[in-house]
């Protein structure tokens, strides 16, 4: 799809993602929007995925390891045909599988890992992607992990693996937003410099703007075509992304908007094209 | 015991394309044989167990059936929410295997101690918890979790334990297997301590009682039928087990005990809830902590005045 066509997806993703975290009072808005380009530039661009058949084995696999965007990840998934989007109906619902992070997956498919426990998901994406080389397939592998989640020693210690055992078909995507949940990234751990940290464990380093999406694109297709060692994508993100008053706002993390901040939020989530 | 599970797993290895060994950077030596037959799916995960675990969730998540071994505390206790979260909570068929466990490596302090992990694993839901009293009980317990849907926990010893069942011996995870027969007072144990209570059971016999000692094998599943039929016959028990008292196969059966209406005086042996500061070799904690054949004789003696 053209950066038009994906732009809309991206609109109409953000405005049911506000429409979700206000009716059900889901948290974490700052963090599903300043993901959600790089999640439709995957989903509908990307990955070789089929959802009339969600286990095929030669599928790729997306791990959501930042868990806690999950509530873009269920739009996502219901828009690339997962489940009927009425589904989502039942988002915040007792009972229901869609609360704030991604069930187990056998529990909803399109999901490859129940996630929100940061620094799990990557470690396990790696695993999936060995499997393929000891299976004969040629899945790739994607985890999305935020710049909080870098503070976790397991993201590094996958790193290590993963280079020492050269897993070309892995990818990482950072979604550096600037913010974790409590303060500036590069204030509660020493973040800086992330392009030559990742660098320097043995990854082929592509750092875009992950708002744009033909940058995306192109960063992934040079990360498929990359050989002997594994690649990550530092997506520099706005946190909030798309609605001017919760930009790099880090309130967002927690808050949900009440009525008149998602009309607000709504009005500039038109598609003005 | 290790080389029984080295032995065990590379044969596994050749018959199974399925089966990945994991290990966190210990065995030197150990897994050649396996390295050389199944290079591809031998993977040495360095010191980084947590890594290692959730490795493993994602290997079994694609369909393969990954083993990890490495020193008990750093297949438990360090990597415990890897454990729950990518394994437990994903279904994912791991095994994992602790060696050394218990007071295998008692002269390594308490760092390398596992008195604990009984404990910790059996709460978490789904996972079977399984301790082999010898060789042959653990290359049944392998083969079998391997073919399970669920994971698998088992503790293991190090090296030199004793033959407990006779050769040929049919024993399946969630089974319990009588080593001897008595009808005095029956010892339940778990795991290679059992060679204890098989010396006390046999000295004590020179006094007149007789004295069945049972391997559990597991704590989870827990053989209750075994048990239910044992307290039909005898009600004098004693629970064994190189671990902790909280928790572990002592705890296990009292909370069994507790849901049904038999009248069993229990005596729990096991470890005191504290560190271990005097250090020596197994045989030597073990006397000190009242866990050796003499002490289990004279526990024996004390439950049935």
């Amino acid at each position: 799809m053209n950066s038009d066509g994906l732009e809309a997806v991206s609109l109409r993703l953000r405005r049911r993602i506000l429409e979700t975290s206000h009716a059900a009072r889901i948290p974490h808005l700052g963090s599903c929007l300043s993901c959600v380009d790089l999640l439709v530039c995957l989903y509908w661009d990307i990955l070789e995925i089929d959802s009339s058949r969600p286990d095929a084995p030669d599928r790729d696999r997306f791990v959501l390891s930042k868990g806690h965007a999950a509530p873009a990840l269920f739009q996502v998934l219901a828009e690339r045909d997962f489940y009927p989007k009425e589904r989502l109906a039942a988002f915040g619902v007792n009972g229901s599988v869609f609360h704030e992070h991604p069930p187990a997956p056998a529990h909803l498919p399109g999901v490859e890992a129940a996630t929100g426990s940061l620094g799990h998901g990557m470690p396990m994406a790696l695993g999936m992607a060995l499997a393929a080389r000891m299976t004969g397939r040629s899945y790739r592998c994607y985890a999305l992990i935020s710049d909080g989640e870098c503070n976790e020693g397991t993201i590094w210690e996958a790193a290590m693996l993963a280079a020492a055992q050269a897993v070309d078909n892995l990818c990482v995507v950072v979604d550096f937003n600037g913010w974790q949940a409590t303060g500036r990234s590069r204030e509660v751990m020493r973040i800086d410099p992330l392009e030559d940290k990742w660098e320097a464990f043995g990854w082929h380093v592509v750092m875009i703007d992950g708002h744009d999406f033909s940058a995306m694109a192109g960063a992934f297709e040079a990360c498929a075509a990359t050989r002997g060692q594994p690649s990550v994508v530092i997506a520099h993100t706005v946190k909030g992304k798309g609605v001017s008053f919760m930009e790099d706002d880090n309130n967002w993390h927690y808050r949900t908007p009440n009525e008149d901040e998602l009309r607000l939020a709504l009005e500039e989530l038109q598609d003005h094209r | 015991m290790r080389n029984a599970f080295a032995r065990e797993i590379t044969r596994l290895a050749v018959e199974r394309q399925d089966v990945v060994l994991l290990t966190g950077d210990i065995g030197n030596r150990l897994f050649d044989e396996f390295k050389g037959l199944a290079p591809g799916r031998f993977l040495n995960c360095g010191v980084a167990e947590a890594n290692m675990m959730s490795v493993a969730a994602g290997l079994a998540l694609s369909g393969l059936r990954p083993v990890v071994y490495t020193i008990t505390p750093f297949t438990t206790v360090r990597v415990l929410e890897q454990l729950r979260v990518g394994v437990c909570y994903h279904e994912a068929p791991v095994v994992v295997v602790g060696t050394g466990s218990g007071l295998s490596y008692a002269e390594l302090g308490p760092t390398h101690h596992s008195l604990e992990d009984i404990a910790i694993t059996r709460c978490l839901p789904g996972l079977n918890v399984l301790a082999p009293a010898d060789s042959q009980e653990l290359v049944a317990f392998l083969r079998e979790a391997l073919e399970n849907p669920n994971p698998t926990y088992m503790r293991i010893g190090k090296k030199g334990e004793p033959a407990l069942h006779p050769e040929g011996a049919s024993l399946s995870i969630g089974s319990a297997r009588t080593l001897r027969d008595g009808e005095d007072l029956v010892i339940l144990c778990i795991g290679p301590i059992a060679a204890e209570a098989l010396r006390a059971a046999e000295t004590i016999a020179a006094d007149g009682p007789r004295v069945e000692v049972v391997s559990m094998g597991s704590v989870k599943p827990l053989d209750v039928d075994f048990l239910d039929g044992l307290a039909r016959r005898c009600g004098r028990w004693i629970t064994l087990e190189e671990h902790g008292m909280i928790g572990g196969l002592g705890s296990t059966v009292l909370e069994w005990l507790a849901g049904t209406r038999h009248a069993v005086r229990l005596t729990r042996m096991g470890v005191p809830d504290a560190f271990i500061h005097e250090i020596g070799d197994q045989a030597f904690v073990r006397s000190t902590l009242g866990l050796d054949a003499a002490s289990i004789h004279a526990a024996i003696k004390e439950a049935l005045v």
